[in-house]
C-alpha cells in the first residue's frame, strides 16, 4: 500500500504533439501492421515445409503465416503501447515507475495508463463502440430476415454477420461490466487507490480492443461461416477468416484470466480497514464470483482454440473423425467453458441490480447473506450443467437425465436472486429514477428467460426447441434482458460520478421505454417462431414464418433505434451539455458517492475505515464510512 | 399471509394477504386460459409419439410456469404501486434486513418445484424412447417393439440429407418416405461437419455428427407430409439444407420402396456398404 499523501500530478510543460512521440495507441497501430507483416513473412517461410508432411487433403491456404501474422500483430500492438518497456527496464536494472500515464490531460486515454479510473473509461468507450458494431450487424441480420428466402447477402456475407453479431457481443459484453464497472468500482469500493496489478489491467483492456478489431478483420480474410460457437470440424474446413475469429476469441480468453486474476487479488488483499466480508458491498460479491469463473473457465477455452488452430495450420486432426479425432471434443471443450460464459454474463447483471435495489428502496438489501450464496451456489453449478448445450449431440446421452438435474437446479440459487428483490422491495419507499427502471425491467426479463430456460433443460421439451429460435430468444431474454438492461441501469447510476457530469433524465426515460417495449416485443414471438420450427442462423426459413419475421424485424430496427436515443443522451450530456453532477445525487450510503466529483486521480486522501455495510437505509445513525482515522484499525478487526 | 417478507412487524394494510389473493386470481384466470384457449395449440401437433411426448411436457411445464410468473408478477406490480415513496418524502424505508423462515421457506418451495421438474423430465424422457432425441449409439430408453422397428439411416453432408435403407439393400435416396403406425429407428451420421437432423412435425431432433451414429425412435401417428431441416450451423447453405419428408400407408411405403430399390439398383451396388458410420476423405477444402 502505497502512502497516504500521493503527489499532485502536474500538466508537463512539452510542447503540444510532443504525446504523439511517446507510446500510445497510433504507435500500437502502426507496430501491429508491421508485426504482422514480419510474422505473415516468416509463416510464409515455414508453412508450405509443413504442409509438405501434412496428412491428405490439407489445405492450401496459408494458415501458418496468417495466424502467425495475427500473434505478431500481437506483439506489435503491445509494444506500440509500451507494455515492453517496464520489464525491460526491469532487466536493465532501472528503477521501475510506479505510476505510469497518469498524468491529466487526454492523453492518457490513448496509451497505457495505471490509473484504474482511466482504463474503466478507456473500457466502457471501447465496449460500447463494439456493442453498437455488433447492434448494427444485428440489424443486418434482421433485414435479412425480413424476406423467407436468401435475397439481401451473398449466404457466406449472411453467416459472417451472424458470427459477427454472436462473438462480438458475448465476447465484449463479458467484458462489458468487469472491464468498466469492475475496475472503476472495485478499488474505490473496498477503499483502495488502485487495482493489484495496474499494468494487467491495462493490458487487459487493450487486449480486448485488439481482439474486436482482429475480430473485424475477419471480414477483411473472407468471413467465417461458424457463428459464435466456432463448431469443429466446420472450423478446421472453413476459409481463413476463421483465423482471426480463433485470435479474437483467445485474445479475450487471455483478457478474462488477467482481468479475473486482477479482481481476485484486488478484493482480497487490498480492502480497507473495517471492510470485512459481511460489509463487501454485493457487486464487489458478483466481481469476486465472475472472476473465479473467469479464471477456470476460460483456459479451457484457450486450449480448445489452440487445437483448432494447430488443426489448421500445422495439421494435426484432434477433430477430424476420419484420422482419430472427434468433433464432439470440441463440443465438450467449447461449452465447459461456454456455459460459465453465460453466467460471467450474467452474474454482473445481478451484482448491479441488487447493488442498485437498495438505493432506489431506500431500505437495506434483503438476506445479504443469501444473496452472496446465491451468486456463488450458480458459479459453482455452471461447471456441471455444460452438456445441456449437447442433449441431441448422442455424447452421454445415458447422462441426459442428471445434466437435466443440475440444469434445473441451478434455477435455485437463481431464485434467490428474486428473492432478494422482492424482500428489499417489500414495503420499501421506492424512487423510479432511470436506473431504477432498469432494474424492476430486469426482473421482468429475467423472469422469461428463466422460465424460458426451464423448457430447454427438459430433454424432451429440448427435442422441439434445441437449436431454434426458442433458444436465441431464451439466451437474448438472460443476456440482453437480463445483462444488458442491468448494464444501462449501472451507466445511468454511476456515469455521473464516473464522469462527474450528469445524464439527462428525460432522454433516460425514452431510451428506457423504447428499449422495453420494443426489446419484449422483439425477443417474444422468437418464441414461437422457434417452436414453430425456425432453425437459428439461417437465412431461409419456412413462408408460413414470414409475417411473424417482418414483425420481429420492424420492432427489431425500434430496438435499434431506442440505443440511438440512449447514444444521443451520451453525447448531448456529456458533450454539450456537461452539467456538472453533485457529489451524492442518488443519497446513496455506498462508500463511491462519498467522495467528492470529479474523483481526485487518488481517489482518497486519507484510506477511510469502513464501520458498517453500504445498506443501512434506515439505519439513519450508521454511517459506512469513517474518514477520521488512517490505517489504525487492521482489516478483518471489527467485524458486526 | 405470514410467509411474505416482513410481515411480521405487522400495522397498516396486510399487504402480503392482498398479493396472495390477487395471485390466487391471476393464476386461476391464467391457468384457465392455458387449459383451454393456449395449450391445445402449443406446438408440435400430436402426429406423432415423439411429437405427443413434447406436447405433452410442454403443455404441464406451462402449467408449471404460470403460478410462478404470476407470483413475480404480481408483487412487483403489487410492490411498484404501493410501495412508492410518496412526491417529497425523503425518509427512508423500514430497515429489513432479512428473515431466515421466508428464505428456508422459498428455498424448500425451489427445491421441491426442482426435484419434480427433473423426476417428472427423466421419467418423460425414459417412458417415451428418448421421446424423438438423438439417443447415441447405445439408447438408454427403447421402445418395446424395437427388434420389428424399420432402421432409416439419415446421412448430413453439406448441404443435403440423404436416407438408406439398411433392410432393403442399403438403398440411398434424397426421399424420407415412412410408413405409418410402425416404430421407425433413425441412425442419424454426416459425412464432413456436424449438422442437426430436424424432422419438425415429428419431433425428432438428432445431431449428425461425423463418426458417430446417433439412434432416435418415433412412431408417426398420421399420415402426411413433415419438413426436415438441418438445426446446426454447418457453412454456406444451412439455412437451404431442407426436405420434405412423408409419412404414408404400409402398402404405400412397400410399393414406394420396391420401385425405389428397383430405380436405384444400379447406383446401390456402386454405394459403400452400409454402415453406422462412413469415413470419407478429410473434409478439407482446398479452394
Amino acid at each position: 500500500m502505497e502512502s497516504a499523501t500521493v503527489p499532485v500530478k502536474q500538466r508537463s510543460s512539452s510542447p503540444p504533439f510532443a504525446g504523439l512521440l511517446r507510446t500510445n495507441v497510433l504507435w500500437a497501430v502502426v507496430f501491429a501492421i508491421l508485426g504482422y507483416m514480419l510474422f505473415h513473412w516468416l509463416g510464409g517461410k515455414i508453412g508450405p515445409n509443413i504442409a509438405a508432411e501434412s496428412n491428405p487433403g490439407g489445405t492450401d491456404q496459408d494458415d501458418v503465416a496468417i495466424l502467425m501474422g495475427l500473434f505478431g500483430s500481437i506483439f506489435g500492438w503491445m509494444g506500440g503501447l509500451g507494455f515492453y518497456s517496464y520489464p525491460l527496464k526491469r532487466m536493465a536494472g532501472r528503477a521501475p515507475s510506479l505510476h505510469e500515464g497518469e498524468e491529466s490531460g487526454p492523453g492518457r486515454y490513448f496509451r497505457l495508463c495505471t490509473d484504474h479510473k482511466v482504463v474503466a473509461m478507456q473500457y466502457l468507450v471501447a465496449t460500447l463502440f463494439f456493442f453498437f458494431v455488433a447492434g448494427l450487424n444485428a440489424m443486418f441480420i434482421r433485414t435479412e430476415l425480413t424476406s423467407d428466402n436468401a435475397t439481401l447477402f451473398p449466404a457466406g456475407n449472411y453467416l459472417t454477420l451472424v458470427g459477427l453479431h454472436g462473438t462480438m457481443m458475448l465476447t465484449m459484453m463479458s467484458a462489458g461490466v468487469i472491464g468498466p464497472l469492475g475496475n472503476w468500482l472495485v478499488p474505490i469500493m473496498i477503499g483502495s487507490r488502485r487495482m493489484a496489478f495496474p499494468r494487467i489491467e491495462s493490458l487487459t483492456m487493450w487486449l480486448t480492443v485488439l481482439a474486436g478489431f482482429v475480430l473485424l478483420s475477419a471480414t477483411l480474410l473472407g468471413g467465417f461461416p461458424t457463428g459464435w460457437t466456432g463448431y469443429a470440424p466446420l472450423a478446421d474446413q472453413a476459409r481463413a477468416g476463421i483465423d482471426a475469429y480463433l485470435v479474437s476469441f483467445l485474445l479475450i480468453g487471455i483478457a478474462l484470466v488477467l482481468v479475473g486474476i486482477n479482481i481476485i487479488v484486488t478484493i482480497v488483499t487490498m480492502r480497507a480497514p473495517g471492510l470485512t466480508w459481511n460489509r463487501l458491498p454485493i457487486f464487489v460479491w458478483s466481481m469476486l464470483a465472475t472472476s473465479i469463473l473467469a479464471v477456470l473457465a476460460a483456459p479451457v477455452l484457450a486450449a480448445a482454440l489452440y487445437m483448432v488452430m494447430s488443426d489448421r495450420s500445422i495439421e494435426s486432426t484432434f477433430f477430424i473423425s476420419s484420422q482419430g479425432g472427434s468433433p464432439l471434443l470440441w463440443d465438450e471443450l467449447f461449452w465447459f467453458f461456454g456455459h460459465p460464459e453465460v453466467y460471467i454474463l450474467a452474474l454482473p447483471g445481478f451484482g448491479i441490480v441488487l447493488e442498485l435495489l437498495p438505493v432506489f428502496a431506500r431500505k437495506p438489501l434483503w438476506g445479504y447473506r443469501l444473496a452472496v450464496a446465491g451468486m456463488f451456489g450458480v458459479a459453482l453449478m455452471s461447471f456441471m450443467v455444460w452438456q445441456h448445450h449437447l442433449f441431441m449431440s448422442g455424447i452421454n446421452a445415458n447422462l441426459r437425465p442428471f445434466y437435466m438435474f443440475t440444469t434445473e437446479l441451478i434455477s435455485i440459487p437463481t431464485g434467490v436472486i428474486f428473492l432478494n428483490g422482492m424482500g428489499t422491495l417489500w414495503r420499501a419507499k421506492i424512487r423510479f429514477t432511470v436506473p431504477m427502471l432498469f432494474c424492476l425491467a430486469f426482473f421482468f426479463n429475467f423472469l422469461i428467460g428463466g422460465l424460458s430456460g426451464v423448457f430447454l433443460s427438459d430433454v424432451t421439451s429440448d427435442t422441439v426447441t434445441h437449436g431454434s429460435f426458442f433458444v436465441m430468444a431464451h439466451f437474448h431474454y438472460t443476456i440482453m434482458g437480463g445483462l444488458v438492461f442491468a448494464l444501462m441501469g449501472g451507466i445511468y447510476y454511476w456515469l455521473p460520478k464516473m464522469t462527474g457530469l450528469n445524464l439527462n433524465q428525460m432522454l433516460g426515460k425514452v431510451h428506457f421505454w423504447a428499449m422495453f417495449i420494443f426489446f419484449n416485443l422483439t425477443f417474444f414471438p422468437l418464441f414461437a417462431a422457434g417452436m414453430l420450427g425456425m432453425p437459428r442462423r439461417v437465412s431461409s426459413y419456412n413462408a408460413s414464418l414470414h409475417t411473424l419475421n417482418v414483425f420481429v424485424s420492424i420492432m427489431a430496427f425500434c430496438l435499434g433505434l431506442s440505443m440511438l436515443i440512449f447514444l444521443g443522451n451520451l453525447v448531448w450530456s456529456l458533450v454539450f451539455k456537461r452539467e456538472r453532477a453533485a457529489d451524492n445525487p442518488w443519497e446513496s450510503k455506498s462508500i463511491e458517492w462519498q467522495i467528492p466529483n470529479p474523483v481526485p486521480p487518488h481517489n482518497f486522501d486519507t484510506i477511510p475505515t469502513i464501520t458498517a455495510d453500504p445498506y443501512g437505509y434506515g439505519f439513519p445513525d450508521q454511517p459506512t464510512v469513517d474518514w477520521g482515522g488512517t490505517r489504525t484499525v487492521p482489516a478483518g478487526a471489527g467485524a458486526a | 399471509m405470514s410467509t411474505r417478507p416482513g410481515s411480521e412487524s405487522g400495522g397498516g394494510p396486510r399487504h402480503g394477504v392482498r398479493i396472495f389473493i390477487a395471485w390466487g386470481v391471476l393464476t386461476a384466470i391464467l391457468e384457465a386460459l392455458v387449459i383451454w384457449v393456449v395449450g391445445p395449440h402449443i406446438p408440435p401437433k400430436r402426429i406423432s409419439s415423439a411429437s405427443g411426448a413434447e406436447h405433452e411436457v410442454d403443455v404441464f411445464l406451462t402449467y408449471g410456469a404460470v403460478p410462478v410468473l404470476s407470483l413475480i408478477w404480481v408483487y412487483f406490480g403489487y410492490a411498484v404501486t404501493y410501495f412508492r415513496a410518496p412526491s417529497g418524502d425523503a425518509s427512508d424505508g423500514p430497515p429489513l434486513t432479512g428473515n431466515s423462515r421466508v428464505q428456508a421457506i422459498w428455498l424448500g418451495l425451489t427445491t421441491f418445484l426442482v426435484l419434480a421438474l427433473a423426476i417428472t423430465g427423466t421419467f418423460d424422457l425414459l417412458d417415451n424412447a428418448g421421446a424423438g432425441s438423438g439417443e447415441g449409439s447405445n439408447p438408454l430408453s427403447k421402445p418395446a417393439n424395437v427388434g420389428k422397428a424399420l432402421q432409416v439411416q439419415v446421412i448430413g453432408q453439406q448441404w443435403l440429407w440423404t436416407f438408406r435403407y439398411p433392410s432393403y439393400g442399403g438403398v440411398e435416396t434424397t426421399h424420407l418416405v415412412v410408413p405409418v403406425g410402425r416404430q421407425i429407428e433413425f441412425h442419424v451420421t454426416s459425412l464432413d461437419v456436424v449438422h442437426s437432423f430436424w424432422a419438425i412435425e415429428l419431433g425428432v431432433k438428432a445431431d449428425a455428427v461425423p463418426g458417430a451414429d446417433n439412434v432416435a425412435f418415433v412412431r408417426p401417428y398420421q399420415t402426411g407430409s413433415f419438413q426436415v431441416r438441418c438445426d446446426e450451423l454447418c457453412g454456406l447453405w444451412h439455412g437451404h439444407m431442407n426436405t420434405t419428408g412423408r409419412v404414408v400407408s404400409a402398402s404405400q411405403f412397400n410399393s414406394w420402396i420396391h420401385s425405389t430399390v428397383k430405380k436405384y439398383a444400379g447406383v446401390t451396388k456402386y454405394l459403400p456398404p452400409y454402415s453406422l458410420t462412413y469415413y470419407p476423405q478429410p473434409i478439407r477444402n482446398a479452394t
